[in-house]
């Protein structure tokens, strides 16, 4: 059948669709030029696959979700929001993201009242019980069941709907290799997303929808001076008024140019204010023409919604058939972009609006087929203006069924008498149509308004969910007010921008604008008395008068009835879809009903209705209506599901905006790392810190290159860039006192020039952070911290030195950017010393393990350190940061030959860990005291200290904790994995017991013992001649000699519990 | 997000500040004299009242100064705002 057709406007471009050629006009909704060439079928239901049309106009779309492919990828999107442009290709979605299981469609044929198809919804005849639940895991596609599936207790899975033979191809289950271009597996691999970026913009006055309402308070704001953002989703201005008559299309097209000249005007068109925050801050998506997007942060003092409605339509059997359509937007289409979306047209409706668009599509040059009515009495301007253009209309009577071509698409409507709920009450009349135009109403499009904080009550007289409560910074006004004439809507906005611009002024200083306009916050006059800028009054065509509430007093209308489903008692409604995007049926509803299911947003749940694209925009009011009616309960009663952001889909692209690969986060490199990476370096990154990790030589892979560079730190001398390290200056007079109350040690002590090992805990007792810290003078500490958390313990002493301890003179700042370090290792780093800083005594008497000098290394001054990270004697050398290359190639030169080898993060990790010496991070947690690691002689037992308290908790002093233990495999080759269990017992055969993750990759009946520790660092050692690892064990200092097991993935590796210290017990290397 | 009125640089982002918890949780004068469950009050007890609660804020991307901040829990209003009533909560043992 030929159905739709251009009736205005050369087309100038084309698109393709499906791999068809349409042709199309530039800036029409993608769906204009479908219905144009006549493609009724434009997507698939993703679970039934039925065959789904276009059914709106604007971004509100329950049918038609495509694929777009190019210009820029979007993996699903309304026809109706996909601009055309050149170069346009799109798809329907059939099928993708489907999963893949079998479904049989349901039985088509012509349904509703005089379908004679058995109901087939039956509860005595299913299964019921929990079996019907089968854990996914444990399903076998060999086994799926070849007759009806079991169902769910309510009597039928939700997720399937019933079965049949098909009497159309299905389409839910294409081949994605076939599906996407270049046979990729996914259907987005290999495709560059959009581009996104992110924007930050304040304003007095934010204006959410262009339509009546929203351009008049745009407009009065604006006048006042104050800065406005004015946002809309549509590619213009213009909202559902756009294009309704010359004159109102007029005061669109001024009011929009007076806006775009306006200074402190922002309009964003094609822009979706995706969510209402906290304090004023409404995020925003701006689609810009060229494919990228734009994530807008927008803080405004007030807020007027005007985001106007969506239309809603009633359910009946088969009311998914590509060629029904929402009557307000098949009225649209012709006006606005010159299509008609059908020749021969039955509409059904429920309001005067509806038969209005009737009149409007005759207009347009369609055959009406049909008018229903479900009123008994609809408005007499309406009636007369459908008589004098000769068309009768069927009063308390609606659209009750569809019949489907072969196709599956609409070839008739079904159209029956109805009480008062919607209850079919008579046989049904057959009316051959290629389109069925059906409108239940007008929702607003309040999602805003909730999230702002109102709540929304049901209007008997509007037939809708109005909001109400809403706090004072956010107003509404037109049709998200239930108004439903351009003039009202106009009038409202008006108001309300003055109003807002007003009390924003009146909030808090005026902007620098406003003052240099010297324009002054005047009183708030109450009504909108500037009438000369909103619009005459009227819409639709001439002889039809306005509809809605406000028109004039000589209007003749009668008020909207609530129309949610119209079925016949009792009857089958498989097909009576309430959420076209989710294919969720009234059965369903009635199912849940049926399960003792009352709340709204358990239904929801249970048949997925308003989770789709559109989070239940097109089909919230008629799931409620359902439910209600079902329930016997009022509107109010059942209420809604909470509409949470963000109000419409967002792509990740546009979240994440520049923060994407080397944006994602920032990185820190030392001075040194061009020499690193010069020098062929691998790296791993630490916190934001890029450090080198080991250099491997000729084909070493990391475990010859770290035995060989731990080697050269123990028989030579070894190289490591420590500019990492945390270094937070601490001084003051009070400095002492206040390291002594932060670390478990003593510092106040500490004589200038000398340092020592501090650890520090938090209130619970638990180790925070560890390092060595120096006396510069006696005003002055240096603190350094494990890498990457030097932030976090800057925060840590400024809380308690700026909220506990304010009496305490302390300066804290953190100096890590301003050092770099080269650590020089081993017992021949004193010759490589005395080379580069032949003024400095490095000998063992002169320079004593544990002290700090100030000198001059390789011509820069520098301040060393003795500590040792490794056992080994070390020289720490600190020079300002601008020379940390400078140092480290002198080094590297005066080192040469005495065989100075550079070594990374891994080399640096075994040294340390054959030393026993934990990392924070790697043997601690946030669970682990320093008892726990056997550091009582870093814990002062005479004075106070953050944490000591808890020490003693009895959960703290039980002896069965974690304990720092050391941990060699029988095997002198086996590398345990870092974070491996320990457990008691080999895995043996099971009496039942706890299995464990990973227990799959065994045999079925085999247990685990309980784990009673794990490993924490696990390292193959070149200076052992062997692996070993650390670990947390309870109890583990009585543990000494035992015999364990580390398992992990499925396998137990048997260790023996040892000292934690491996290397040097004696420590008798430190001095060289 | 929150807009958090700091005493020193004026309304800002949220995603600025650090949350400190409960104000007025000074650390107690002498911890070893606290029973366990007065010490495990001091650690882990906090209010949480539906309406105005005290709470520091730390304006880390900012000035870098804590902040006590009269938040309402359920609706968010903040109120007031004033810098960190620290004081020398410490006895004879700190």
């Amino acid at each position: 059948m030929v159905t739709g057709r251009r009736i205005s406007g050369e087309p100038d471009t084309s698109v393709l669709f499906d791999g068809r050629e349409l042709p199309a006009v530039r800036g029409e909704p993608l769906s204009a030029a479908l219905l144009a060439a006549g493609v009724r079928t434009a997507a698939a239901g993703v679970r039934t696959g039925r065959p789904r049309g276009v059914v709106g106009i604007g971004t509100a779309e329950p049918g038609a979700q495509v694929r777009v492919e190019a210009p820029e990828f979007r993996a699903l999107a309304p026809a109706t929001g996909v601009e055309v442009r050149d170069g346009l290709i799109a798809a329907s979605t059939a099928g993708l993201g489907a999963l893949p299981v079998t479904y049989r469609p349901p039985q088509r044929g012509p349904s509703g009242p005089q379908s004679s198809s058995p109901i087939t919804h039956d509860l005595q005849q299913e299964p019921t019980g929990p079996e019907v639940f089968p854990p996914v895991s444990h399903r076998d596609p060999q086994q799926e069941p070849a007759g009806p599936r079991p169902s769910s207790p309510a009597g039928r899975d939700p997720q399937r709907g019933s079965s049949g033979p098909s009497a159309f191809p299905v389409v839910a289950h294409r081949d994605l290799q076939q599906e996407s271009p270049g046979g990729q597996a996914s259907p987005s691999a290999g495709r560059t997303p959009p581009r996104g970026d992110a924007r930050w913009a304040h304003c007095e006055v934010l204006v959410v929808g262009a339509g009546p309402a929203g351009l008049a308070a745009a407009a009065a704001a604006a006048q006042r001076g104050v800065r406005v953002i004015l946002a809309d989703e549509a590619p213009r201005p213009g909202g559902d008024a756009l294009g309704l008559d010359p004159a109102t299309d007029r005061w669109i097209a001024g009011t929009t140019a007076r806006l775009a000249d306006a200074p402190e005007v922002r309009l964003l068109t094609r822009t979706t204010v995706i969510g209402h925050y906290d304090h004023g801050e409404l995020v925003a998506l701006e689609r810009r023409p060229d494919g990228t997007h734009l994530l807008w942060r927008i803080r405004a003092r007030r807020t007027v919604l005007a985001s106007g409605s969506v239309e809603r339509p009633f359910a009946f059997a088969g009311n998914d058939l590509p060629g029904v359509m929402l009557a307000g937007a098949a009225a649209a289409y012709p006006r606005r972009h010159g299509v008609l979306p059908g020749e021969r047209i039955t509409v059904s409706g429920c309001h005067d609006e509806a038969l209005l668009a009737a009149a409007a599509l005759h207009d347009a040059g369609a055959d009406i087929a049909a008018v229903a009515d479900a009123r008994p009495e609809p408005g007499a301007d309406a009636l007369a203006g459908l008589a004098r253009r000769g068309i009768e209309v069927r009063t308390a009577t609606a659209a009750a069924g569809t019949v489907p071509d072969g196709r599956g698409e609409l070839a008739a409507a079904l159209l029956a008498p109805v009480a008062a709920d919607g209850t079919v009450t008579g046989p049904a009349e057959r009316i051959g149509c290629d389109l069925l135009a059906v409108s239940g109403g007008h929702d607003p499009a309040a999602a805003l308004a909730v999230q702002a904080g109102g709540r929304l009550r049901w209007s008997e007289g509007h037939a809708a969910f109005l909001p109400e409560g809403l706090p004072a910074t956010t107003t509404c006004a037109g049709a998200l007010t239930g108004v439903r004439s351009v003039r009202a809507a106009a009038e409202q906005g008006d108001r309300a921008g003055r109003a807002a611009a007003a009390a924003a002024l009146a909030e808090g200083a005026a902007p620098a604008a406003m003052s240099a306009r010297g324009a002054p916050p005047a009183p708030e006059t109450g009504a909108a008395s500037d009438t000369g800028t909103a619009p005459g009054a009227g819409s639709g065509s001439a002889d039809l008068p306005p509809a809605g509430r406000s028109g004039g007093a000589e209007a003749r209308t009668a008020p909207p009835m609530a129309l949610f489903t119209v079925v016949r008692p009792g009857g089958d409604a498989a097909e009576v879809f309430i959420d076209l995007q989710r294919d969720a049926a009234l059965d369903g509803v009635r199912d849940a009903v049926a399960a003792g299911m009352r709340s709204i947003e358990h239904v929801k749940r249970y048949t997925t209705a308003g989770t789709g694209p559109d989070q239940g925009r097109t089909s919230a009011t008629v799931l409620t209506g359902a439910l209600a009616g079902l329930l016997g309960r009022g509107m109010d009663e059942v209420g809604g599901t909470a509409p949470r952001p963000p109000c419409t889909p967002v792509p990740f692209s546009a979240l994440a905006g520049r923060a994407r690969g080397e944006l994602l986060e920032p990185l820190r490199r030392t001075p040194m790392n061009a020499w690193h990476e010069e020098h062929g370096a691998v790296f791993e990154d630490v916190g934001q810190w890029r450090r080198a990790r080991y250099y491997p030589r000729d084909g070493e892979d990391m475990r010859a290159a770290v035995l060989r560079e731990c080697a050269a730190a123990r028989e030579a001398v070894g190289m490591l860039d420590a500019s990492t390290l945390g270094a937070i200056t601490v001084a003051g007079r009070d400095a002492g006192a206040f390291l002594d109350r932060i670390y478990t040690g003593t510092l106040s002590t500490l004589r200038p020039g000398r340092c020592r090992y501090g650890v520090m805990c938090t209130a619970d007792g638990m180790v925070l952070d560890d390092g060595v810290v120096a006396r510069i003078s006696e005003e002055e500490y240096l603190v350094s911290t494990t890498t990457g958390n030097a932030e976090r313990v800057l925060e840590w002493l400024e809380e308690w030195a700026q909220t506990e301890w304010p009496h305490l003179c302390v300066h804290l700042f953190n100096a890590t950017d301003h050092w770099a370090v080269a650590s020089l290792v081993g017992p021949a780093s004193r010759d490589v010393m005395r080379e580069l800083a032949p003024d400095m005594d490095v000998s063992a008497e002169g320079f004593r393990f544990m002290s700090v000098r100030e000198g001059t290394v390789a011509g820069i001054p520098a301040r060393v350190l003795r500590v040792s990270f490794t056992g080994e004697l070390t020289y720490e050398v600190n020079v300002p940061a601008w020379h940390g290359l400078a140092l480290w190639e002198a080094a590297v030169e005066a080192g040469r030959r005495y065989g100075v080898t550079p070594y990374g993060t891994e080399a640096m990790h075994v040294l340390r860990a054959e030393k026993g010496f934990i990392v924070v991070g790697h043997e601690t947690d946030g669970s682990v005291t320093p008892l726990d690691l056997g550091m009582d002689w870093a814990v002062a037992k005479r004075k106070e200290f953050v944490g000591k308290r808890s020490l003693t908790r009895p959960d703290t002093a039980r002896p069965d904790r974690e304990q720092l233990v050391g941990l060699l495999p029988e095997d002198p080759g086996a590398l345990l994995a870092e974070g491996a269990q320990l457990v008691a017992e080999a895995p043996g055969p099971a009496g039942g017991g706890r299995s464990g993750p990973g227990a799959g990759r065994r045999g079925p009946g085999e247990r685990i013992a309980a784990p009673i520790g794990r490993v924490t660092s696990a390292y193959d050692s070149a200076a052992l001649g062997r692996t070993f690892a650390l670990g947390l064990l309870r109890s583990g200092r009585e543990r000494h000699g035992e015999r364990l097991y580390a398992v992990h993935m499925g396998e137990a590796v048997p260790v023996r519990v040892a000292d934690p210290v491996f290397y040097d017990r004696e420590g008798s290397r430190r001095d060289g | 997000m929150l807009l958090i009125p700091c005493p020193w640089c004026g309304p800002r982002d949220e995603c600025e500040f650090r949350y400190g918890g409960q104000s007025h949780i000074a650390h107690p004068a002498a911890p070893a004299s606290l029973t366990d469950a007065e010490w495990a009050d001091y650690l882990f007890f906090r209010d949480n009242p539906e309406g105005l609660f005290t709470e520091r804020w730390f304006h880390a991307a900012g000035c870098r100064r804590w902040c006590d901040v009269v938040r309402h829990t359920a609706d968010y209003r903040v109120l007031t705002s004033a810098p960190c009533q620290g004081g020398p909560s410490g006895g004879g043992e700190w």
